[in-house]
């Protein structure tokens, strides 16, 4: 039995600081990162925005999308590297919020930027085997920046939601096939509040070979060439890498523009590739087939070869806002404002 | 149930009595009432204390035992009882001594309000303000005490009720009479482009629109109206005291710019007492807000609905205007706002004038007055009137 | 200064902003209520639960300067009371708009953003706010 999507939704907080406002303080040509990067401004949650909240609205998109009860919902993963607690799920809290709880069974999952597609990696087992009728994953992230570097520029806040399940699916998850190696190129400690990287050794040795590995390998498998498909979906950490991953694997520009949202809203972690693919179902057509491989440090890619079918026709898309509409209003802040939102600056303790 | 009187009135000074703990200033209220009253002591029957929060205040609950004791009333063991009815704790524990009076329970009630609230940081103080609201569903979603007024203001003047400028001569009004009360906390008239430019509390209220944190005492001595001449020659009756509730939460009401616990605690006081507004010269009414102050006199049909704002703008609610003269004692604004107090204060003060006593700030003729003491955004009002006899 | 418990306790009305309905006289309360006003023993232990449409108007507002320290990083932030289109009266903090143009009569919906928390090492309680929308 077909097993895909069912409904999707997708959030990002309206704050933008642009790399031009990041370059002012630490004396850097921001403007010039921003073109390197091929970054416009990036998405900076308020103070009262974290994982799960956007994860929440996200979801909340999703399910208004669809008649599905949520008490038929399973299973619910939420993959981050931004949890707000390190012990205490996000995914209890979204599930309530969405009145799936209490027949289902859920956990927070952490992979860098691929948490969010693990988690329908194996919502798709659960659905697939018959354990579960529908299962929710979700990948948000308001991930920091160390201050004055480089990932600074892109480091943004954002997510999507997916329901899988085999009933009235609106694109048909053909096949998924994930490559996974041990390999440092970008990591955090227990405790340390911001991420490090190993600079150059982040592009080849990680990014590109896992994408392209995991490409090649779906290629292989669902016997399809690159021209085969209407859109592509990479990992975006900033404009640059998908651009350069499609053209070295034979893809356009074309197939891969819908699916960038990276240069409006910044990197959104583990929310990039998932608000990177509702994007591209935003417009989706039956019949379009679409490629979707996310990347996380560490390191490993899911690779998805999907096919869009007519019931996408009857989805109610318009129950909630497409990501073109969410990005349509934005507020743009000054350094010292997105400091303050992201709690870079050291508060005075509260007195009870 | 006989005529109740009071027969003695104390009051401290209101502001910040870095020197005055809480058992100072409670004690000394009550022996300037009992001087007030020529007594000694020995015959006080019991002991009414409205005092809203000592427990986040000062850490101490228990009222009650504490003020008889330091007051000397605890040798004789009489009872003595704390009333918490948010900011309208004192008038409700004036209503609980009449009540104990005309019921022929007791024959000499004192009745005292004191708040110290300077101990805590003003972050603190607010926050236990804000408590009298909905804790759950206002507070802590982010509506602060004086938001839910400035809410209540928009809708006003949205409504075209008052003007900003209206609402603003509340507080104008009180500095006015503040000035001349000299245990005000603050005693100097402000002009009306001042509380208009103050700083921004919660839009479109300024600091000037809100009542001060303060210190201070009050307490008043009660007797049966037929024993009164035994200890004063200038008593005043009771005519009324009456209260009313209402929801907790000011979402929960039907309106939001009239506050039925207090138009059913004014008809039910003027009913008892068989008057109407025309017979009152003078009024203390809730002004923690300047709003508040405004509705209030509405609520008490004291000014027409509408009508209120431009009594206040005009001064005719100045004590020299021969109409209805508000806030003669500077109003919680100006006078000082030590939460438990207040509502003991605003009988003292109408005491005062109906007895002619009020110094500088008196009502030529005052016969009757009457105060409103409100709680939260009005979930608890009391009305009284008084009449010098 | 919150309790766990009474926040965990809350959370069905903070989150989905569940209250109750009176079988009797239908009326509709938010928070919840285990008993109607108007019908009293009538309806004690038949109250039914409710969850309140999330899409309003704002009926009034304030913007709030002198702020708690759970919203320090917020201020001026903007509260105010909204009218469901289900009948029910609300506060809550409005988000997502320019302080300027807020307004009554300006259409809303419910948010979940995060309203305090107990402590760098404590609880995050979460709840409704409104944003604007269409």
């Amino acid at each position: 039995m077909d097993v895909g999507i069912v409904s999707y939704g997708a959030y990002v907080p309206r704050y933008r600081i642009t790399p031009e406002e990041i370059g002012k303080v630490w004396g850097d040509d921001g403007k010039a990162m921003g073109r390197g990067l091929f970054i416009e401004q990036k998405s900076v949650p308020a103070p009262d925005e974290d994982v799960v909240t956007i994860s929440v609205a996200a979801a909340r998109a999703m399910m208004a999308r669809t008649d599905v009860d949520p008490r038929e919902i399973g299973a619910l993963y939420v993959g981050s590297e931004s949890h707000p607690y390190a012990v205490k799920p996000t995914s209890t809290i979204v599930a309530e919020a969405i009145e799936a709880t209490p027949d289902l069974t859920a956990v927070d999952m952490e992979f860098a930027c691929k948490a969010g597609t693990a988690g329908i990696q194996a919502c798709m087992g659960l659905v697939g085997s018959g354990m579960i009728e529908y299962g929710v994953a979700i990948g948000a992230d308001t991930s920091q920046g160390a201050p004055g570097d480089a990932l600074e520029y892109s480091a943004s806040a954002g997510g999507a939601a997916y329901l899988i399940g085999k009933k009235n699916i609106i694109a048909r998850i053909n096949k998924t096939i994930s490559y996974t190696t041990d390999t440092p190129d970008f990591w955090r400690r227990e405790g340390q509040p911001y991420p490090s990287h190993g600079g150059r050794f982040t592009g080849e040795p990680a990014y590109f070979r896992h994408i392209t590995n995991a490409t090649q390998r779906l290629l292989a498998d669902a016997g399809t060439k690159p021209e085969d498909y209407k859109y592509a979906v990479f990992h975006q950490p900033n404009g640059k890498f998908p651009t350069r991953v499609a053209s070295m694997m034979g893809f356009t520009d074309a197939q891969i523009e819908k699916g960038l949202m990276t240069p409006y809203i910044g990197n959104t972690y583990s929310g990039a590739v998932p608000i990177g693919l509702a994007s591209v179902l935003d417009v989706a057509e039956p019949g379009d087939r679409i490629l979707v491989v996310s990347y996380g440090s560490g390191a490993g890619s899911d690779a998805f070869d999907i096919t869009v079918t007519d019931r996408i026709k009857k989805y109610k898309r318009d129950a909630a806002p497409t990501v073109e509409k969410i990005i349509s209003s934005v507020k743009q802040i000054d350094y010292a404002t997105y400091a303050k939102y992201k709690g870079k600056i050291v508060m005075k303790e509260e007195s009870s | 149930m006989r005529d109740v009187a009071v027969i003695g009135v104390g009051v401290t000074k209101f502001g910040e009595l870095w020197d005055k703990s809480f058992r100072d200033i409670g004690v000394n209220a009550g022996m300037m009432a009992m001087a007030d009253a020529g007594l000694s002591g020995s015959e006080v029957d019991a002991l009414f204390i409205g005092n809203m929060s000592a427990g986040r205040f000062i850490n101490q609950q228990n009222i009650g035992a504490m003020i008889a004791d330091y007051a000397g009333f605890a040798l004789n063991h009489i009872p003595s009882t704390r009333i918490e009815a948010g900011a309208a704790s004192g008038g409700i524990a004036f209503r609980q001594g009449v009540m104990a009076v005309a019921s022929g329970m007791h024959d000499i009630v004192v009745v005292g309000g004191a708040e110290k609230m300077t101990d805590v940081d003003d972050a603190s103080s607010n926050s236990i303000l804000d408590s009298t609201a909905d804790q759950q569903w206002e507070a802590s979603m982010g509506a602060t005490m004086a938001s839910l007024f400035a809410m209540i203001a928009r809708r006003y003047i949205h409504e075209g009720l008052a003007t900003r400028e209206e609402i603003a001569s509340v507080s104008v009004n009180g500095h006015a009479h503040g000035a001349l009360n000299p245990n005000a906390q603050f005693r100097k008239a402000i002009k009306l482009e001042s509380v208009l430019r103050s700083g921004m509390v919660a839009d479109p209220l300024g600091l000037f629109d809100c009542a001060p944190i303060s210190d201070g005492a009050a307490a008043v001595i009660l007797c049966p109206m037929d024993k009164a001449k035994e200890y004063t020659d200038n008593p005043v009756r009771v005519a009324a005291v009456t209260q009313a509730s209402d929801t907790l939460a000011l979402f929960q009401r039907d309106s939001i710019t009239s506050f039925a616990s207090s138009r059913i605690a004014a008809e039910r006081a003027f009913a008892a007492a068989k008057l109407s507004p025309s017979d009152i010269s003078v009024a203390e009414v809730h002004d923690c807000y300047s709003i508040e102050g405004l509705m209030a006199v509405e609520d008490l049909g004291l000014y027409g609905r509408g009508k209120g704002g431009k009594a206040f703008l005009e001064g005719q609610t100045l004590f020299d205007a021969g109409k209805i003269a508000i806030n003669t004692s500077g109003g919680l604004k100006a006078r000082g706002h030590p939460i438990g107090a207040t509502g003991v204060a605003q009988i003292v003060e109408i005491a005062e004038q109906v007895r002619g006593t009020a110094d500088k700030r008196q009502v030529k003729g005052a016969r009757y007055g009457m105060t409103l003491n409100l709680g939260g955004t009005g979930s608890a009002a009391t009305v009284s009137i008084l009449e010098g006899i | 200064m919150s309790s766990t418990a009474r926040e965990w306790r809350e959370i069905p009305g903070r989150y989905n902003i569940k209250g109750s309905k009176c079988p009797e006289c239908g009326k509709v309360f938010f928070p919840k209520r285990s008993m109607c006003p108007q019908c009293r023993r009538a309806s004690i232990g038949k109250m039914i639960e409710y969850k309140v449409d999330g899409k309003g108007t704002v009926y009034t507002y304030s913007i709030v300067y002198d702020a708690p320290a759970a919203n320090r990083r917020m201020k001026p932030y903007a509260v105010g009371m909204i009218r469901t289109d289900d009948g029910v009266l609300l506060t809550a903090q409005i988000v997502d708009a320019n302080l300027e143009d807020i307004k009554i009569g300006m259409r809303v919906q419910a948010v979940l953003r995060k309203i305090d928390e107990d402590s760098p090492s404590g609880v995050i309680h979460y709840g409704f706010k409104f944003a604007p929308c269409e």
